[in-house]
């Protein structure tokens, strides 16, 4: 049905567009919980493109680890380290000018490259179902990618306490 | 793929030249975090793309997953490094952290 | 009877199909159960608060709302109109643009969650094969919003209140997350109607020792997850005012308690789906079946409500993490004896039993090692 995919299509896109205003809003915003709430949202947006590409396991994983883990704790230390009602200091160093070049060099350096290359592979199933499932990326993990699945488990776990060591107060002896 | 490959890179892409911005120019620790973040994932936006159109999909997912992995540990270690050093020296700006500057 | 939403639905589309071309009909579909449901969760929230305050008013010897309509019916509507009429203050301070969206932020996700919940045969809204998943990932979006209450607001109790908040729904998400885990490796599938098909025949998770554990450590972490009590110290009255919606009023409040009992429906209705048999049962028809099974539960978070006095923090999360987490992990692992054991049949004596006891076992164990904190009893020497 090419209504519905344009109605997709639009999805998509529109979901790129709010995505990239947020995460303008993510870098710039003075007021630094207002930058975290960017992120949460520039990145549900990106578990909407996982979503709309079919891997629709990792855009859920991405909305759990992401979303619900990872951004918790960034405002969590934003209210820990900040004072409620502070006004806002300078955000910004004074290197705006150079980023921005070295940020638009980059992007017209690469840009036109991907744009040139006119040979990207096409897979043109739209309508097939998800690639992989989750069955699927279960046994890879078990299989091909148990090596760096159980390095990540030894990495997590020393994260786990080093986390807790670095942060504990220290206790006056 | 619903749209042209070429769109979602270019998405990254912009994605990727905006957290560089916030890298480079946030004054404060936890911003400078929020900006890596926004690398990481205009790079798992790539992978899993890539991952859709290739011949071995496995390969870019599971990347992407170790990468969203690892961006939780390293979020996590951060943020322990960010609150011990507002707890010894009372702020998270980083250019006001100068102790070893000479 | 049984399949009468399905049909009616069926029948709107069938009417779409006949005026408009055949993709009219998707949307319209989609549009369907995009209305039932967001009539369906304001709906169950507006009687589960004259319930709630029924149920309660009997266990506390009282009678409860009865003057609005027959046995208080009304009472809801009336509460509503107040609620609609109210005057809506924002705090001077306050910071504006996340104050008006905290609340749309707190209820959206537990409305999104209807979506994957099974109601009954074939009445899930969105058959997901990641369900689950979806579940625990969108009701993780729910502490960003409290955040934004709690920093919009510009109080110290409702920052106070935030702050618990959230500690207490990371800590409670684990254990959560875990005690999913054994349904997912005995059905080997994430979508929750899998779930439910698996549990046909009274073959339901909760008769398992692995599946009693697991559904009274869901239930418990999803009571803790929606902040209600005895684990509703982020909102805790008598202590900080009630936390992070101190400083709202009207529709906004409301809006508040809107999310907070929609999210004890759908906390009751997945651990009716993961572990009672969903919407499996004989005689009466489906739907019917699981609305009774999720409202016994409800009427189990009413009862701790009026029985249990509210936790302590280090309480709250010793119970996390030094009790229910540990106890989880050792579910998992007797869920795979159980499975290596039964050889894919649902009750063989050798499969129950061992489970049984390595889970008796390591509860005692826990029991142990989490003595409670018992200061020595104090003498006064100078008052004799």
């Amino acid at each position: 049905m090419p209504q519905l995919e344009f109605l997709i299509k639009c999805g998509v896109y529109g979901l790129m567009g709010l995505g990239i205003i947020a995460a303008v809003g993510a870098v710039l915003l003075p007021n630094l919980f207002h930058a975290g709430l960017a992120l949460a949202f520039v990145l549900v947006t990106i578990a909407g493109i996982f979503m709309s590409v079919g891997a629709e396991f990792l855009g859920m994983v991405q909305i759990l680890l992401y979303v619900g883990g990872v951004m918790t704790l960034i405002i969590y230390t934003i209210m820990l380290t900040g004072r409620l009602g502070a006004k806002d200091v300078r955000a910004q160093n004074r290197q705006g000018i150079f980023a921005a070049i070295a940020a638009g060099f980059f992007v017209c350096w690469i840009g036109p490259l991907i744009l040139k290359t006119g040979a990207w592979p096409q897979r043109e199933s739209d309508s097939a179902p998800p690639l992989l499932s989750v069955e699927d990326l279960g046994m890879s993990l078990m299989t091909e990618y148990v090596f760096p699945f159980e390095v990540l488990g030894v990495l997590l776990f020393a994260v786990l306490i080093g986390a807790i060591v670095i942060a504990r107060q220290d206790r006056p002896s | 793929m619903i749209i042209p490959l070429e769109h979602v890179l270019l998405f990254s892409l912009i994605l990727f030249a905006i957290g560089m911005v916030g890298v480079l120019t946030r004054r404060n620790a936890i911003g400078i975090l929020i900006s890596i973040e926004l690398l990481l994932n205009a790079v798992n936006v790539n992978l899993v793309c890539f991952s859709r159109v290739s011949e071995d999909p496995m390969a870019g997912q599971m990347f992407a997953f170790f990468v969203i992995a690892l961006a939780a540990a390293a979020a996590a270690v951060g943020l322990a490094i960010v609150v011990a050093i507002y707890r010894t020296r009372n702020t998270v700006q980083t250019d006001e952290i100068q102790l070893l500057k000479w | 009877m049984d399949q009468m939403f399905v049909n009616i639905k069926a029948a709107l589309v069938g009417l779409s199909d006949k005026v408009f071309p055949d993709w009219v009909g998707v949307l319209v579909s989609i549009a369907v159960s995009i209305v039932a449901i967001a009539l369906l969760g304001p709906l169950i929230m507006m009687y589960l608060t004259l319930i709630e305050r029924k149920v309660v008013a009997r266990m506390q010897n009282r009678i409860g709302p009865n003057r609005v309509g027959k046995y208080g019916l009304l009472q809801p509507l009336a509460d509503g109109v107040k609620m609609l009429i109210k005057e809506d203050i924002v705090p001077r301070n306050a910071d504006k643009v996340l104050h008006l969206l905290a609340p749309i932020l707190i209820v959206a996700p537990a409305l999104l969650v209807f979506a994957v919940l099974p109601f009954g045969r074939n009445m899930t809204a969105v058959d997901l094969n990641v369900g689950i998943l979806f579940f625990a990932a969108i009701s993780s979006i729910g502490t960003i919003g409290i955040f934004m209450a709690a920093w919009g607001s510009n109080n110290k109790f409702s920052v106070l209140g935030g702050m618990r908040s959230v500690a207490q729904m990371i800590s409670y998400e684990i254990p959560m997350v875990m005690s999913v885990v054994p349904v997912l490796l005995a059905v080997g599938s994430l979508s929750t109607n899998a779930i439910v098909e698996a549990q046909a025949d009274w073959h339901w998770f909760v008769f398992t020792p692995w599946g009693f554990l697991g559904c009274v450590i869901f239930f418990l972490c999803g009571v803790a997850e929606c902040n209600r009590s005895p684990f509703d110290l982020a909102e805790a009255e008598s202590e900080i005012i009630a936390g992070f919606h101190t400083e709202y009023s009207g529709m906004k409040f409301a809006l508040f308690y809107m999310a907070e009992f929609m999210s004890a429906f759908t906390i009751s209705g997945m651990t009716t789906t993961l572990f009672l048999g969903g919407w499996q049962g004989p005689l009466l028809p489906s739907w019917l079946w699981f609305f009774l099974k999720t409202y016994g539960l409800i009427f189990i978070m009413l009862w701790f409500r009026a029985t249990l006095p509210r936790l302590r923090v280090d309480q709250l999360m010793a119970l996390a993490w030094k009790f229910l987490l540990p106890l989880s992990l050792v579910n998992i692992v007797a869920t795979c004896i159980w499975h290596f054991l039964s050889d894919e049949a649902f009750f063989t004596p050798a499969a129950f039993l061992v489970p049984l006891a390595l889970l008796v076992f390591s509860y005692w164990g826990l029991m142990k090692l989490n003595q409670p904190y018992m200061p020595e009893k104090r003498v006064y020497p100078l008052v004799d």
